[in-house]
């Protein structure tokens, strides 16, 4: 295959511009490989810049430009890693299509911003002209909006070319505002925007380690508190350097945590941690489960969160109180769901506190847990065993093993199992497989009396369940039994310690992180396991903020020699003009 | 102004806007050339060769699908006589396994990657990239999509093609929202009489400049890792760039290319009924595309490796099935597992047909593609990565023999990839990773 190759040199709004085209070279995938497994292994404090997630980017921009301005699109999917989409987020990357998404969301909400209805509040300068360009007016706007969404100010050369668009798009549309919303929609799909990035700076309090410098703490701490970009008054802190004190930092921290907003930030942890995403592409069968909808899941998670909310931060409470609780809120429609009698003219959200003897104690027996470890057609002791174990108890379930001999488990005679304890009697009597099911299904087996959508029933197909189970040698009778027993366990407390701080630093933890958390899990107790306290601990150490800076230098050897990489990397083509 | 359809292809779009002088060079189209990429097609439009992926989960029965005989297929097993109408135009690959090297199984994963990627994983991180980013790296990079992912159970992490362990092309679950990606306001007819350039995709073209720019300011002070991926996202932003750059020229005639009927919202999810409805309205869109030129890289998802496909008012998914399912000891084999293994063989036969029914000069388009399958286990109900089922369809334009059954028990599965990647011109003598690299192509289909 023949190559031709043409060098391509590009200026900005320029006049010649050449192009690139050659044939590809081969590429090579020991290389793709090489780069993972040294993305794998992070040492602790390393820099990681990470991606917005969805919730992130529609907070962003109604804290911005206000809450009538719709965001439209299609987000790519997250990926969770260590048991969290937060330390996934520093992992992925944006691919052709997600930028083709990008692309499109940024220019549906930079349209909407210089729409007439919007101009008036979002613009703060009219132009002198609205036909043609006006310097002055786009730059203050520009500047304004950019250090909102960038989380710190443009520099010079940032701002110098976003106003240069805005100018030659005004002038080439004749329509000021068509122009600045052209500019709009190119911060809007800047990796600045889309990616938190984080700067290094020492630390004089520690000579010789590093620490994030202010733009970075406040953004960190911003993400962490309130689930968004810092707001003005974070950033003006982190402008004059308040926030680097200790007085100014602490001030900011309570300012936040005193904040209503402080719901978001616990909201965004609890659904990160709990696996809500999963939601999104969760089926249940229509016939068996007619009751079930998107809407059922929607408010299913929003049970859950307004439980949780109410019970950490309004009510000031425990929490390993989630587990035992019998107080939520409901909504008519999902009541119906739980075979509950609710009435509410407007079909909102009423608080609602089950009977004392009621099974339906703690979160685990809601739709939100229940229904989003189920299959489709029934219920499943071991998905539900299994997730308890992994996220409300931070520990490994190993995956199955290959080439299990299954044969052994065949039943021709009799495979007419009523209930699902019947049905998974191979796994706790059969070695093979009870190793692993043996600390699973026990568990889930006391949530048998909530079918595949969380709904209540005592029998399965004629027989009556029971509902016996055990977590690590403590015995239970029924769900409220298993509620109280994850109460009782004190890895619970100490698994949404560990989960809150990983969430928050967005990274697995390491060995360098075991002193810090151990003071934290310490503090939980002492405090009676208040969440917003150990946000506010967490917020306040300086553990929070250290960083190493990157290790600058040499790519990981075996860089996957793509073609597109002829772009980036190699000699030919590299108008970019890398370092 | 010289009327744009006069202006030759290397000419630059001169003072088009308001009397600005903006200047914008073409990019030189691969479609003047031939196959080769050496020489201008005198007249008329070249046919390129185009690659494909199609998945299922769960494999098949073993001893079930092969064909009795090694060599020529004369007939097919039970399970793919769905596509038996097709069996001189496909290759089934059997015997083949994946091999661990001393990794733990990912369950519904290793296998798939074996195929796919040449190796197994390391939990659930893939280890390398999947077979279609390296062709399309090859044959995709100068048309609009370098690639288009369909998931037919309505997942978009259901795709399986990846660059990386942590970046996968995230698949189109929705059949009327692909409709409007390809066919929609952005798509410029080839076979159009007139092509109206808008000044508005030139000032977007223009202002990503802006973006490309900013590289800079991160590649002072990255760690490593990032640096790979902030390459990921300004090589992204260059597609993005090109597809615009595209929208600019008048694309040469296509005789093959017709515009589809715009496509409604169908429901979507794992229930079999509408995943096989959607499929047939994806394999339909995605023949289009090809036809017209869009892409020349396609990626179908049937479901997850997991398979959760499940029929209405049935309590068990297809997974369930394959783990609970006893076998029926007068057929030999659990009856409802494969029940779902003939819809999936005959989606996978709407597939070929409409690939088949397209015309191209004197073959069809699926003499002109090479379309390669992926699945997870040997035999699921025991997570076996023995005897991996592998098909091909399609003859890569001449450059693949079909019709063909090779057997080459206790080998990497990876020989069919090796040997589909030098079928579509990737100058490799090996691929692979571990035990599962490999320098053995199957000769007798590479022509």
């Amino acid at each position: 295959m023949n190559i031709s190759v043409k060098l391509v040199k590009r200026r900005l709004l320029a006049s010649a511009i050449l192009l690139a085209c050659w044939a590809t070279p081969q590429a090579s995938t020991r290389t793709a490989a090489a780069a993972d497994l040294a993305a794998a292994a992070q040492t602790d404090g390393d820099i990681v810049i990470r991606r917005l997630n969805q919730e992130q980017y529609r907070r962003i921009i109604a804290d911005v430009f206000g809450a009538t301005i719709t965001v439209g699109g299609r987000f790519e999917p997250e990926m969770r890693r260590d048991g969290l989409l937060s330390v996934g987020a520093g992992a992925v990357s944006v691919t052709a299509s997600g930028m083709e998404d990008y692309d499109k969301i940024a220019r549906g909400i930079a349209s909407q911003v210089v729409s007439e209805p919007h101009r008036a509040t979002l613009i703060p300068c009219v132009p002198k002209s609205a036909t043609t360009a006006d310097d002055a007016c786009a730059r203050q706007f520009l500047s304004a909006v950019g250090r909102l969404l960038y989380r710190r100010p443009l520099d010079d050369e940032e701002l110098g070319s976003r106003v240069a668009i805005a100018s030659s798009a005004a002038m080439q549309f004749k329509d000021f505002y068509a122009g600045l919303g052209t500019s709009l929609a190119t911060l809007l799909v800047s990796p600045h925007f889309l990616f938190r990035d984080e700067t290094a700076e020492p630390d004089p309090d520690h000579p010789g380690q590093f620490r994030l410098d202010g733009y970075s703490r406040a953004s960190r701490l911003s993400f962490f508190l309130w689930n968004s970009a810092p707001d003005q008054a974070l950033l003006a802190s982190a402008g004059t350097g308040d926030i680097q004190t200790e007085k100014g930092w602490a001030r900011q921290v309570d300012r936040m945590l005193a904040s209503p907003r402080l719901k978001d930030g616990v909201r965004g942890f609890f659904e990160d941690m709990l696996g809500f995403d999963e939601f999104e592409t969760l089926a249940k069968d229509a016939i068996l489960f007619p009751k079930y909808s998107s809407k059922v899941a929607l408010d299913a998670q929003e049970q859950a969160l307004r439980t949780i909310t109410d019970l950490l931060i309004t009510r000031g409470g425990d929490y390993r109180d989630l587990f035992t609780t019998r107080k939520t809120f409901l909504t008519p429609f999902l009541a119906s769901v739980y075979g509950i009698p609710l009435f509410d003219p407007d079909g909102g959200w009423r608080p609602y506190e089950f009977p004392d003897n009621d099974p339906r104690a703690g979160m685990l027996s809601q739709a939100s847990f229940v229904a989003l470890h189920a299959h489709p057609g029934r219920s499943s002791p071991t998905l539900r065993g299994k997730a308890i174990r992994q996220v409300i108890l931070c520990q490994k379930v190993p995956d199955p093993p290959g080439n299990v001999n299954f044969t052994l488990v065949d039943d021709t005679k009799n495979p007419q199992y009523k209930t699902a304890r019947e049905r998974l009697t191979a796994h706790r009597s059969n070695p093979t497989c009870a190793g692993c099911h043996k600390i699973i299904d026990p568990i889930g087996l006391a949530l048998e009396d909530f079918d595949s959508i969380g709904g209540f029933r005592t029998t399965e197909n004629g027989v009556a369940i029971d509902t016996s189970g055990e977590l690590d040698g403590m015995t239970f009778a029924d769900a409220a039994g298993l509620g109280k027993a994850v109460h009782d366990d004190p890895a619970v407390p100490a698994c949404v310690v560990t989960r809150t701080v990983s969430y928050g630093l967005g990274r697995a933890l390491t060995k360098s992180d075991a002193e810090w958390t151990k003071v934290l899990q310490g503090d939980f107790a002492a405090s009676g396991y208040r969440f917003p306290d150990l946000m506010r601990r967490i917020a306040l150490s300086d553990a929070f903020y250290r960083v190493r800076p990157p290790q600058l230098g040499a790519l990981p050897v075996g860089k996957a020699a793509f073609a597109s990489d002829a772009n980036t990397l190699g000699p030919i083509g590299s108008e970019r003009g890398l370092p | 102004m010289i009327p744009l359809h006069r202006i030759n292809r290397r000419a630059a779009l001169r003072g088009m806007l308001g009397g600005a002088a903006v200047t914008v060079g073409l990019p030189f189209l691969d479609c003047f050339l031939n196959e080769n990429g050496t020489a201008l097609a005198a007249t008329g439009t070249p046919l390129p060769v185009r690659f494909g992926t199609w998945f299922w989960g769960l494999g098949l029965n073993p001893g079930r699908w092969e064909p009795p005989a090694v060599g020529k297929i004369s007939q097919v097993g039970p399970e793919l006589q769905p596509i038996a109408a097709f069996k001189d135009k496909i290759n089934v690959f059997s015997g083949m396994k994946a091999f661990l090297d001393g990794k733990p199984p990912t369950v519904h994963f290793s296998g798939a990657q074996a195929i796919l990627a040449g190796a197994v994983p390391v939990g659930q991180f893939a280890a390398a990239p999947s077979i279609d980013v390296l062709i399309a790296e090859m044959i995709g990079t100068r048309t609009r999509f370098r690639s288009l992912e369909v998931a037919c159970a309505g997942n978009p992490s259901h795709s399986q093609s990846r660059r990386s362990g942590t970046v996968m092309n995230p698949a189109e679950i929705s059949p009327a929202a692909l409709y409007t990606r390809i066919f929609g306001p952005e798509f410029k007819d080839p076979n159009a009489a007139e092509f109206i350039p808008e000044p508005a995709i030139m000032v977007r073209r223009s202002a990503l400049s802006a973006v490309v720019e900013e590289r800079k300011s991160f590649a002072k002070k990255l760690g490593a890792n990032d640096r790979v991926r902030l390459d990921e996202y300004f090589t992204s932003l260059r597609e993005l760039e090109q597809q615009l750059d595209l929208e600019l020229q008048k694309p040469a005639p296509l005789e093959a290319c017709t515009v589809p009927d715009k496509v409604g919202e169908t429901p979507i999810g794992t229930e079999i009924e509408m995943v096989k409805t959607n499929h047939k309205l994806f394999a339909g869109l995605l023949a289009h595309a090809l036809a017209c030129g869009q892409t020349r890289v396609i990626n179908v998802a049937f479901s997850d490796a997991t398979s959760s496909l499940r029929k209405s008012g049935g309590q068990q998914t297809h997974h369930e099935y394959s783990h609970e399912e006893p076998i029926d000891p007068a057929l030999g084999y659990q009856p409802t597992l494969t029940w779902f293994f003939g819809e999936i063989m005959q989606s996978f036969a709407v597939m070929l047909a409409t690939l088949d029914g397209i015309r191209e000069g004197d073959r069809s388009l699926l003499d002109r593609m090479l379309m390669m399958t992926g699945t997870d286990h040997g035999y699921a109900k025991l997570h076996s990565l023995e005897n991996l089922p592998v098909l091909t369809a399609g003859g890569a334009n001449g450059q693949f023999k079909t019709g063909i059954h090779c057997a080459a028990i206790g080998d990497t599965v990876a020989r069919v990839g090796l040997t589909v990647q030098q079928a579509m011109g990737v100058a490799i003598s090996s691929w692979g990773m571990g035990s599962n690299e490999t320098a053995k192509p199957f000769g007798e289909v590479l022509a």
